[in-house]
């Protein structure tokens, strides 16, 4: 972190440099780079831990195809569609932010930060009321879960296994219930990431913290750029 | 990337922005189209094609000139494709089913 104090070399401290930089990094360039590289190992261990899930999803997508088709098609593509479209507006404010503070921008940094904010905000809304959807339509695995005589899409004489529907619905909630935490992470990340740079932690040399909870963001829109075609929109040709 | 881009990094964040845009439009409607087994080929290929743009653009990955950083990314990428696929293959390729 920057302070505003000019390092003064003395018996114990023999270099002058930027008092930002940690002692155990040689540059600042490199500092910035392990942090970078310590973002993307944590975002390695999160790949795997969405991938295990996926690989369930397209496991059981497998073996029962006409379920899972009959399954996704109740689900409202549409609201999908418009949340896949807030989460990509909102990383497109998290570069502009970081832009911003790269080029010493301090209200527009602010603004694309709230915005950014705002987006994740209305995504977990929209989530809302889908969750609130499928509630109504009893489609949330447990007790009161109900799927009869639904059609399996191409091949409407058949109505769908209600077991068979009610797993994907539970890897419906489960992967979308997990991203939704992410970006309820996310939103606390980001509210930290606007009072430092409200308390102007944030200057063109230094906005690590920026970059590192950009990625973070990304990450989570890329999550769901997958979930979004995977759960939405299988089988939904007339 | 033109030299003249890393003066207008913007001009590529908002190009981006409108691509992934237009992929996610186009993923909509391509759902919606009859393309028997190259549906999921489609999605997941724009779907791929999104991912990447943002990992390399917004995520900065094209710019970085860290070896290990690449390094990093590429390995991952590696053990989700065997997570994915030797999975697949490998329940693909049973003639039974959990419930058969």
């Amino acid at each position: 972190m920057s302070d505003s104090q000019a390092v003064v070399p003395t018996a114990a401290h023999e270099e002058i440099h930027s008092p930002g930089l940690l002692h155990h990094f040689a540059t600042e360039e490199q500092q910035r780079d392990a942090s970078n590289l310590g973002m993307w190992i944590f975002l390695a261990t999160e790949v795997m831990f969405f991938g295990g899930l996926f690989c369930a999803y397209l496991i059981y997508r497998h073996w029962y195809f006409g379920d899972f088709g009959a399954a996704s098609k109740s689900i409202n593509a549409l609201l999908g569609g418009v949340n896949t479209a807030v989460l990509i507006c909102s990383s497109l404010t998290v570069v502009l932010a970081i832009w911003a503070a790269q080029t010493a921008r301090r209200g527009m940094m602010l603004a694309m930060l709230a915005l950014t904010m705002l987006f994740g905000l209305m995504f977990l809304g929209v989530k809302g009321v889908e969750y609130k959807d499928k509630f109504d339509e009893h489609h949330v695995p447990g007790a009161t879960f109900s799927f009869e005589k639904v059609p399996i899409p191409s091949h409407s004489d058949q109505y769908a296994n209600p077991q068979h529907a009610q797993i994907f619905f539970a890897l419906y909630f489960i992967m979308t219930g997990l991203h939704a935490l992410h970006m309820v992470v996310g939103l606390g990340i980001f509210t930290w990431l606007f009072w430092m740079a409200w308390k102007g932690r944030f200057t063109p040399e230094y906005h690590t913290p920026l970059e590192i909870g950009g990625l973070y963001w990304h990450f989570v829109d890329i999550v769901w750029i997958y979930l979004f075609p995977l759960l939405y929109l299988i089988d939904r040709h007339p | 990337m033109h030299d003249h881009a890393k003066s207008s990094p913007l001009k590529t964040y908002f190009t981006v922005w409108g691509a992934l845009l237009v992929g996610t439009y186009l993923t909509y409607k391509a759902a919606l189209i009859d393309l028997g087994p190259f549906n999921p080929v489609v999605a997941l290929g724009i779907a791929t094609t999104k991912a990447l743009l943002v990992a390399l653009f917004f995520m900065h990955l094209k710019n970085a000139s860290e070896r290990l950083l690449k390094l990093v990314v590429a390995s991952t990428s590696f053990f989700l494709m065997i997570l994915l696929f030797l999975t697949l293959t490998d329940y693909m390729s049973r003639p039974w089913t959990i419930t058969s």
